[in-house]
């Protein structure tokens, strides 16, 4: 056993002094290497991060939404349904909900206002996510300028800037009180947006689903899981896409290094044919190559792992941005939970160096099989 | 010591250029004995000391080696048995460029198993007895001409080898150089190692080291077979 | 079809393994036809060459192999948050009927695959390759097996719909299910648990015997076999409950998550560890006498044999420790 371990630690000792003197020529495919794990590594960290970001978020979010459809379209509910829909079996607490979108022509965004009882909020003042008072410029204090329904205008002042924490949810908010929702959008007294209810039990939710349904024929009921399971699909279809784009990449990435293996140098040949000579086996040469495969792949591995986390979880992904959040004007200015686990990095073992390592056998075999005797000549 | 047996060496067998090495050569070494195999280019000396050497296996024939059977083991055996018989020096040297003098030295040994602090102790005290222990961390191809000559020669002795083999070692050396060549081989010698020398360098083939001289031509061994 | 890196990674990883293990599959049946151990011809020593390559490729085949074992495993269980009812790699699986099969497949392919790897390296080992006929039968057997599990994992990934309502190991592997009497070994966890120690407690003496005076070699591979079946039966039977602290739970995926320690990655990884040294002992058996592996093989059967026994006994010290601090105590309730 011990002999066996020698024989690892001479060739890997070969291999090592090898690789350190041939630094320049293995540069690029090492640059290349790294480039690769570093693409693959940040997408995927990304859209697992955000994935987890979006369960723990709908986490606290009710079990159900009963929303009124009309002509297919979603449409205002009567407040008071609330109160009926509390009445079912298994319903912990059901209450309407006002909210809607506002579209700003100064900046072009689009802000979701909702109307909400928070105490702090007087009529005329309203609390603001990040994102939003960034675009327009405003602190706590400064009012905001809205235009209501019927032309004019409402101002607006700025009680509150939500906290950075809750960036992710709350960038584009804006909470205000019903009296100025109403006045903002005309939403006439007695209609709701939608209705929501907390149930404790979630074997409940079908049935539950069911009884509203039939007690408002005309509505829809969308479930917490459903939309946790969206995110989800979504989350992983982008991260998917990406990764597929980026295949063509990890394509270009394999070739070349087929072709650096194969297209050994003169000088790299002439060391073999020596070490066979010397008295170094097939499978000795073999080892030694396999060594050198293994160290760049490790190497270049742990170096792009790196870089990805920190391009993803200390500058929050600047580079895949875009594609993963959503085409978005309003964007949230936020840090991601870093989170690895062992399954991401296996996965990117096997989408990098499996391919790497496959490219490589046959052509160190080829230069592993030369003759000794060919040396003498 | 090592004994041939009819023996055969064919290249690109059943091709247009297809081309006998050796044919039929039947030779036996003795033991603590220097032989030189002598003969023009192309008359087969190369081929047939690596087929002594076990570096090739020959296309018929047998060979004996220290009275076992060589023929048709397998690489992996071969090159174990190789590892641990032979000892090479080679004409062109075949240092590796880059790494230092003692890591040429130690690399035969390598892939035994052996550690690595007991090789390296074996050729210091190698390089102590051929005077280079000075140049023992220069890289390889800033030796002097004589100095790496002695490299290749303690090279060949890293696993304590009962065979020398040298293809022409004295083809770029002077006289003084090849005159101490000829003086290592014969301290060598008298440490009970058997040597075998191909050239034609006739202050070799005259010196009083060399014990018998063999003539090859056309693959095979002028005037009979020894 | 679900776009997930783990999933893409599995595919490109098959595919590669594949095409991997058929290339060394057409050496190796050339290999059969015409090596000749004794021949020094050219063509033998071409054929030598190639077993290097061969050997590559497959240590690295196999070796991955296993890897994406794991990660299967551990990918179905991450995407059953996916699938309505489902809360573990039982429920994703369940979800086409390609699932299960792949699992099993994978599962014989890593066995089949470690006893292979262990040839090998007694192959290597000797001087004039004395398994290499045996070792390349062995291979070509086992190259419609990989690509088959190639074939079945890409239907089961390419056929995933999260529309599909699938069963949680709650119904597939509850005591009231229709599927498996699952009740019934509950019910008779006594015996079961009883028959687990005495057929391990065999395996693991011959196996003790044999590693000291190197004789009951088969009897030992055929106990370790047994057993190995014994403990996958008892783990689902009765072992996952216990660490489940609930009767009625006899999932073999969820022991696999964060929630219980991660215990079922030791326990699994000492069981097939335990049973590829086992039936690998029974394999190389018959071959202990012959030629240059007499003077090897003797030494290296006992050694694994002592290995696979160490194995068995750290899965039921697992095993036996997680019923004895468990809340569900023995007599139930």
């Amino acid at each position: 056993m011990s002999r066996w371990i020698e024989r690892q630690r001479n060739i890997l000792d070969l291999t090592l002094s090898s690789l350190l003197r041939r630094k320049r020529k293995n540069a690029a495919l090492f640059a290349a290497y790294t480039l690769i794990v570093f693409l693959l590594a940040s997408v995927m960290f990304m859209s697992h991060a955000l994935k987890r970001e979006a369960a723990s978020i709908l986490a606290g979010s009710p079990e159900m939404i009963v929303q009124r459809i009309s002509a297919g379209r979603h449409d205002l509910i009567a407040a008071d349904a609330a109160a009926k829909l509390s009445e079912l079996p298994g319903v912990q607490e059901a209450r309407p909900r006002l909210w809607g979108y506002y579209y700003d022509p100064v900046t072009g965004a689009n802000f979701t206002l909702v109307a909400s009882g928070e105490a702090g909020l007087d009529p005329g003042r309203i609390a603001v996510g990040e994102g939003v008072a960034r675009m327009r410029l405003a602190s706590v204090g400064d009012s905001i300028e809205f235009k209501a329904h019927d032309g004019s205008l409402l101002e607006l002042e700025v009680g509150e800037i939500l906290p950075r924490g809750s960036a992710l949810v709350s960038s584009d908010l804006v909470l205000v009180t019903e009296a100025d929702f109403r006045r903002l959008f005309g939403t006439p007294a007695g209609l709701a947006t939608d209705i929501v209810l907390r149930v404790r039990n979630a074997r409940e939710l079908p049935t539950i689903a069911l009884k509203a349904a039939e007690i408002y024929p005309d509505t829809r009921q969308v479930l917490r899981d459903d939309l946790l399971r969206t995110y989800q699909a979504v989350f992983d279809w982008r991260g998917g896409l990406l990764v597929i784009i980026l295949g063509g990449g990890l394509l270009a990435f394999i070739i070349f290094s087929w072709d650096k293996a194969t297209g050994l140098s003169a000088e790299a040949r002439r060391e073999i044919g020596i070490l066979k000579a010397v008295g170094w086996e097939t499978s000795d040469v073999i080892l030694m190559k396999s060594w050198e495969g293994m160290a760049v792949s490790l190497t270049a591995f742990l170096g792009g792992v790196l870089l990805a986390y920190v391009h993803v979880f200390l500058t929050s992904g600047v580079l895949f941005e875009p594609v993963l959040k959503g085409w978005s004007v309003l964007y949230p200015a936020f840090r991601l939970v870093p989170y690895i686990d062992l399954s991401q990095l296996a996965a990117l073992f096997f989408l990098t160096v499996l391919p790497y390592t496959v490219a490589t056998v046959i052509p160190t075999w080829r230069a592993a099989t030369v003759d000794p005797d060919q040396v003498m000549r | 010591m090592i004994e041939l047996g009819d023996v055969r060496k064919v290249f690109n067998a059943g091709r247009p250029n297809e081309f006998v090495a050796v044919r039929g050569i039947s030779l036996s070494v003795e033991a603590g004995k220097a032989t030189f195999l002598t003969g023009p280019s192309g008359s087969g000396k190369t081929t047939l000391l690596g087929l002594i050497g076990c570096m090739a296996r020959p296309s018929s024939g047998r060979i004996w080696l220290q009275g076992r059977e060589t023929t048709s083991l397998p690489e992996r055996f071969l090159t174990d048995l190789r590892r641990r018989t032979f000892g090479f020096i080679f004409q062109q040297l075949n240092l590796i460029r880059g790494l230092s003098a003692l890591e040429n030295a130690m690399l035969p040994a390598y892939p035994t198993g052996e550690a690595h602090r007991s090789i390296r102790k074996r050729a210091l005290e190698l390089f102590e007895t051929f005077g280079l222990s000075p140049k023992e961390h220069a890289r390889a191809e800033w030796l002097s001409g004589g100095e790496a000559q002695r490299l290749t020669i303690v090279r060949a002795l890293i696993n304590d080898p009962a065979v020398i083999i040298a293809d022409e070692p004295t083809a770029h050396l002077d006289t003084a150089l090849t005159l101490d060549f000829l003086d290592v081989l014969g301290r060598l010698k008298a440490q009970g190692r058997t040597i075998l020398i191909a050239g034609h360098d006739p202050l070799v083939s005259e010196s009083p080291v060399v014990d018998r001289v063999v003539s090859l031509r056309d693959g095979m061994i002028e005037g009979g077979a020894g | 079809m679900i776009l997930d890196p783990a999933i893409l990674a599995l595919l490109a990883g098959s595919v590669l393994i594949s095409f991997m293990v058929l290339y060394a599959g057409a050496f190796a049946a050339g290999i059969l036809r015409r090596w000749d151990i004794k021949s020094g011809s050219e063509g033998q020593i071409a054929l030598e060459r190639k077993t290097y390559l061969v050997s590559t490729l497959l240590a690295y085949s196999f070796g991955f192999e296993i890897l994406s074992f794991f990660l299967f495993i551990h990918t179905a269980g991450r995407i059953s948050g996916l699938f309505a009812g489902a809360m573990c790699a039982a429920g994703s699986l369940n979800v086409n009927p390609f699932g299960y099969p792949t699992l099993i497949l994978k599962l014989a392919n890593v066995l089949a695959a470690g006893v292979w790897l262990v040839l090998n390296h007694v192959d290597s080992r000797a001087e004039d390759y004395p398994l290499i006929k045996p070792k390349y039968r062995f291979l070509l057997g086992l190259v419609p097996l990989v690509v088959a599990e190639a074939v079945l994992q890409t239907a089961y990934f390419l056929r995933l719909d999260p529309d599909i309502i699938t069963s949680c190991c709650a119904t597939l592997f509850s005591s009231g299910s229709s599927a498996l009497p699952l009740g019934m070994l509950w019910d008779w966890r006594i015996p079961l648990g009883l028959i687990l120690y005495a057929v391990s407690a065999a395996a693991i003496g011959s196996g003790l015997f044999f590693s000291i005076k190197g004789k009951g070699g088969g009897l030992f591979s055929i106990l370790s076999v047994s057993a190995f079946a014994v403990s996958a039966v008892s783990v689902f039977g009765f072992i996952s409950t216990f660490i489940y602290e609930l009767p009625t739970h006899h999932c073999p995926f969820c022991i696999l998550k964060k929630e219980y320690g991660y215990i079922g990655y030791p326990l699994y990884a000492a069981l097939l560890g335990a049973v590829v040294l086992g039936a690998a002992v029974g394999v190389l058996g018959r071959y202990r006498k012959r030629g240059s592996l007499a003077a090897i093989l003797p030494q290296f059967l006992k050694r694994a044999a002592l290995v696979s026994v160490c194995l068995y006994a750290i899965f039921l010290l697992l095993a036996t420790l997680k019923i004895v601090l468990s809340n569900l105590k023995i007599g139930g309730y």
